[in-house]
């Protein structure tokens, strides 16, 4: 019996190595896409891969290989990651896996990229434990690579936007930090204490809740006994709540920080437009040119799917080009090849340029932080329209004061 | 002033946790039925108050209707399709018909839950409300939005308590919450009374669901929390007690805003959690429960 199915096991293995042997030359280069279709956030991180390998696929592949993107639902849980990540790699053979906007999902797939050998990259999650993992044990996690901001320099942008737009307009001096309880905003919070006061913010009031609250009315009232000038956020899990609170009950505070839903096109609409006035910090903005590819593809993105893509959107565009220029360089699909050529990566995208930190610096594998490199926009909500208003060369427009914020006197 | 604010916090979410909470013991008292759907019917209600006024431009006192009356269809829907069925199979045994009523509720609410986030994404949405702006209360700026809340659950739970005990109809519903075989012998049909009661609740979810919506916004993930919440409300009332129900709803909103005020809004479900498990101990038919 046993021998049987030995028998029958080896005879398919056979014809398969054989079926297989011939056709290498034309194999695809197979990209495992994991993410949170249902979320709007994560719902572009497959479409943006997909449009971006038809575009690759349309001009030849790479090297004359077809890119293949098969794609799985994650449903915001990281148990159902790991069972996709590894069907992914053991059934459907990918060579390399872009992978979700939360961080605990990805931290969780870390360890399954190291054990199968096979890179994973991530468009969207920003806890710093993600590269400093892999600076911790570059041999064992160097198959990770962050292809997004740390939480780190998130809050450095934060703070270097509000001090060159929103100190001196609001006369702020105090500020008051939110954030939902999650892995990405722990390091935020810890690096929005440092450099807020750098920023000429003394910190007053630090509120971290549950990403499950549903009312906000005790948050804004505990915040706004503290009398702090600004609000600076750390919330993706939550936005729509906290945004139309804050306008309901007229918190005559400004919020700025990074709000990973208001960077959405939908925001306006879910909002009701209660996100007037509403400052964010964004990878890019659909109407700004941070590059030359950024409005082409976001007009492509529109058209195909019906509306603008999220943050994780444009990362995961960019990933799938850098990553078909590392397999080009590579010369392979091999994982420690490839992993090799991109950390090589300098590639000007959609988002600005695009380096990896090295092995020896702290947020290895994280994507490099700063002017020429890559900055964050500091974008505003303007009836029913995303406006750019830091940094300077990018700005298309002003910033206005929301609704219930009453100009500084003094 | 801290007082003052959970006072007036808390009397708002306190009446919105009353409406929705109503329906669902009035169905227990009269049918049997603990309706696991629930919160999928209350968020039904609030992203087709949403989807109406924000996405297809139909202004928002017609979404706010829109949302009602998908709350009402959805109520119907789930008697029709889910609970009569179950209850009228002869294949499943009359003693385990309620687990079946629960399981196959549950189910429908997972599909519910499922098929929103499918076709209008698991982001939250808010309701645009019917009334802006602010007021200030003895020195608490109030949403004029909370207010009216907490005015149309008032409203309609007093209509309701009227329709209960003053209307002909709705006395025949006390009755046969209270003892259905007396009204079967009376010469009222079971049937009817049962699809009367349905749409009350399905009237009451839709409002309680757009209301929720306008003040503090749902997503696909609040189906589980709400039906969790009216649940724990209802348990705690005593099932089947309207009254009770409407006490426990102040009992857990006030317990609620005053541990998000006076602790930290991280903790504002637990006292309200270990309330309840000192009432099973205590008091398990809860503070008005009959059965």
């Amino acid at each position: 019996m046993f021998d049987k199915v030995g028998r029958s096991l080896s005879a398919a293995v056979t014809a398969t190595l054989v079926l297989h042997a011939p056709a290498w030359a034309a194999e695809p280069v197979k990209i495992g896409v994991i993410a949170e279709a249902q979320s709007v956030a994560g719902a572009s991180i497959p479409q943006a891969v997909q449009l971006a390998a038809d575009e690759i696929n349309a001009k030849g592949g790479v090297d004359g290989r077809m890119i293949q993107v098969v794609t799985y639902d994650d449903k915001s849980s990281a148990a159902d990651a790991v069972r996709a990540f590894q069907r992914a790699v053991s059934e459907d053979k990918v060579n390399l896996v872009i992978a979700s906007y939360v961080s605990e999902v990805v931290l969780a797939l870390m360890p399954w990229s190291a054990r199968l050998k096979t890179p994973l990259i991530t468009p969207g999650a920003a806890s710093n434990e993600i590269s400093a993992n892999v600076h911790k044990d570059y041999a064992r996690n160097k198959y990770t690579f962050h292809g997004y901001l740390t939480s780190h320099a998130l809050a450095q942008a934060v703070c270097d936007s509000a001090k060159e737009t929103l100190v001196g307009l609001l006369k702020a001096k105090s500020a008051a930090i939110m954030s939902e309880d999650a892995a990405w905003t722990r390091p935020l919070d810890a690096a929005y204490e440092e450099c807020l006061p750098k920023a000429g913010l003394k910190v007053v009031e630090h509120v971290r809740f549950s990403p499950d609250t549903g009312d906000f009315t005790p948050i804004y009232n505990k915040i706004e006994a503290a009398k702090p000038d600004l609000i600076v956020t750390g919330i993706a899990h939550v936005g729509v709540q906290p945004t139309v609170q804050w306008q309901n009950q007229q918190v005559p505070i400004a919020m700025t920080g990074v709000s990973g839903q208001a960077t959405s096109s939908t925001f306006w609409a879910n909002t009701n437009g209660g996100t007037q006035g509403v400052l964010f910090d964004s990878v890019a903005l659909p109407d700004v040119a941070l590059t030359e590819k950024t409005i082409p593809f976001t007009q492509t993105f529109t058209k195909r799917f019906g509306g603008a893509p999220s943050y994780a959107g444009y990362m995961a565009y960019d990933a799938t080009y850098y990553t078909a220029e590392a397999i080009k360089r590579a010369g392979s699909t091999e994982a420690d090849k490839l992993v090799e050529a991109l950390e090589k990566t300098d590639y000007t995208g959609t988002v600005g340029r695009i380096t990896f930190y090295g092995k020896d610096e702290p947020f290895t594998h994280s994507i490099q932080y700063g002017q020429g490199l890559m900055t964050s926009v500091l974008g505003q909500w303007q009836s029913g329209k995303q406006v750019a208003i830091w940094p300077a060369n990018v700005a298309t427009g002003k910033v206005v004061l929301p609704p219930a914020v009453k100009p500084a006197v003094q | 002033m801290i007082g003052l604010q959970i006072l007036v916090d808390g009397f708002a979410i306190s009446a919105l946790y009353a409406l929705g909470a109503m329906g669902f013991t009035l169905i227990f008292g009269v049918s049997g039925v603990l309706n696991l759907s629930h919160g999928a019917l209350m968020v039904t209600a609030a992203v087709a108050a949403w989807a109406a006024s924000a996405q297809y431009g139909f202004g928002s006192y017609a979404g706010a209707a829109i949302g009602v009356l998908c709350g009402l269809v959805g109520a119907l829907v789930t008697y029709f399709a889910v609970v009569a069925p179950i209850e009228r199979s002869k294949a499943i045994p009359r003693a385990e018909k309620e687990i079946f009523v629960l399981t196959g509720t549950l189910l429908w609410g997972i599909m519910i839950q499922q098929l929103v986030a499918y076709f209008y994404t698991d982001n939250p949405k808010t309701v645009l409300p019917l009334i802006e702006g602010v007021v200030e209360l003895a020195g608490v700026r109030t949403p004029r939005n909370e207010l009216f809340t907490a005015l149309v659950c008032w409203v309609v739970i007093a209509l309701l308590w009227a329709f209960v005990n003053k209307a002909r109809a709705g006395k025949v519903l006390l009755a046969a919450s209270m003892n259905p075989r007396g009204v079967t012998l009376l010469g009222h049909d079971m049937g009817r009374i049962y699809i009367a009661v349905w749409a009350i609740y399905g009237l009451l979810a839709g409002i309680a669901g757009v209301l929720l919506g306008m003040f503090l916004g749902v997503s696909s993930y609040s189906v589980g929390p709400l039906t969790a919440s009216a649940f724990s409300i209802v348990v705690l009332g005593g099932l089947g007690s309207v009254t009770g129900s409407l006490i426990a709803a102040y009992v857990v909103g006030y317990l609620e805003t005053a541990t998000a005020y006076l602790v930290s809004p991280a903790y504002r479900v637990i006292p309200a959690l270990l309330l309840l498990v000192a009432v099973m101990y205590l008091r398990p038919q809860g503070f008005l429960g009959r059965r």
